[in-house]
């Protein structure tokens, strides 16, 4: 009861703002939002938007958890903006930072192009030999195939797991935990046929071998994927696909 | 990509990373300090390769060997280096069902085991290890 008493009627947010073509170095803005407790923290910046500063920049598209557009670090932790309810984060202030890792190009808006060609250079997608006829049907799979790389499949690509990462802030040339757990998504995936191919990016230092497993992607993951864990086993299958054509060379994984 | 994006590209911000970033987190302290671990690993086995060395030079030297480890202060030592290397075996071993997941036809071995079998192998390998070195 006493805490019903205690709600705020205002909150503030220290805002990161850079604008390239004003500063040289960011700043901070604050700003007095309502406090309503139903309110997101995005519910927040787009009252600024529209109410305070409509020079404020960021990104967001579904507001439903979905699209993955709406990542920032509150309080230094890395969220979806749009499930991040202010109430978690009082009595402020709170403070709103773009994601680390990725350059900022303005405000709360970073760069994610390495992101983006990284996917494609793991080959984020099914791969087969040959395609069969539309007429042949469906490639039918069971409960259990499905089973084996749904959780990798629930990845919306909102780069929270970059940002936690300490070794892909230290080293950007790491593939990073977001890429290869989709890797592992269609690796798994019982109607793909392109494990090889993606196997000399995966495999290469700056692939899987560059994390230490700190875990913090999987800390932060608002969809439970786990890169984490997917990094690991490819580790392991990747040893063993090693230590396989070591012993029958020539056969394949 | 939009040229009106180019337009401030070499002042994009790009944040420094210090060299002591991993005290700005508790999780990442822990993380360093379990990797710290690693090195007392790494003495135990070139420990053991001393070990192995003063063997190879005569009873004399194994016995001069003994004798340093056999002193309060390397005996409190060492325990300690027993401690830090539990830590890090059993912190890697539970690890271990994020890593291996094994099905068997249609299903998947629960965690739990995977777990169990990992921790009965080191039992074993200890028993192997301490039945060599004591009662053998």
């Amino acid at each position: 009861m006493a805490e019903t008493l205690t709600k705020p009627e205002t909150v503030t947010l220290e805002v990161f703002r850079y604008r390239p073509e004003l500063e040289s170095e960011p700043t901070f803005d604050s700003f007095e939002v309502p406090y309503h407790p139903e309110w997101m923290i995005l519910d927040a910046l787009n009252y600024i938007k529209d109410d305070l500063d409509g020079s404020l920049s960021y990104r967001w598209a579904c507001r439903m958890g979905v699209c993955g557009s709406c990542g920032m670090l509150a309080n230094g932790q890395p969220v979806l903006t749009c499930a991040t309810y202010l109430e978690s984060l009082l009595p402020g202030p709170i403070r709103i930072e773009p994601l680390e890792g990725f350059p900022v190009i303005r405000d709360l808006v970073g760069d994610i192009g390495d992101f983006m060609g990284k996917l494609s250079e793991v080959k984020a997608w099914l791969i087969r030999d040959e395609e069969k006829p539309v007429e042949e049907g469906e490639y039918l799979q069971t409960p259990s195939q499905l089973d084996d790389y749904k959780q990798y499949s629930m990845c919306i690509n909102c780069m929270l797991c970059y940002s936690a990462c300490p070794i892909y802030r230290l080293e950007p040339e790491f593939i990073g935990p977001a890429a290869i757990a989709l890797a592992q998504r269609y690796n798994m995936d019982s109607r793909d046929e392109g494990a090889e191919q993606r196997m000399d990016v995966l495999s290469q230092h700056h692939g899987i071998w560059d994390c230490t497993l700190v875990g913090e992607c999987t800390e932060v993951c608002p969809k439970n994927v786990d890169p984490a864990g997917a990094i690991q086993r490819y580790k392991v299958s990747a040893t063993l696909d090693y230590f396989k054509s070591l012993l029958m060379p020539g056969s394949s994984s | 990509m939009n040229p009106k994006y180019r337009l401030y590209y070499p002042r994009w911000y790009r944040k420094r990373i210090p060299i002591f970033w991993w005290l700005q987190k508790r999780s990442h302290a822990a993380f360093m300090g379990r990797e710290l671990t690693a090195v007392f690993v790494a003495y135990a086995a070139i420990m053991l390769m001393v070990l192995v060395l003063a063997m190879d030079r005569g009873q004399a030297a194994f016995a001069e060997m003994m004798d340093w480890l056999g002193t309060p202060a390397v005996v409190v030592a060492h325990v300690l280096v027993l401690c830090i290397l539990l830590f890090h075996t059993i912190t890697w071993l539970n690890l271990a069902p994020m890593a291996i997941v094994v099905k068997l036809g249609d299903r998947k071995v629960p965690a739990a085991a995977v777990l169990i079998g990992h921790y009965a192998a080191w039992v074993a390998c200890t028993g192997v290890v301490a039945w060599l070195l004591i009662w053998r």
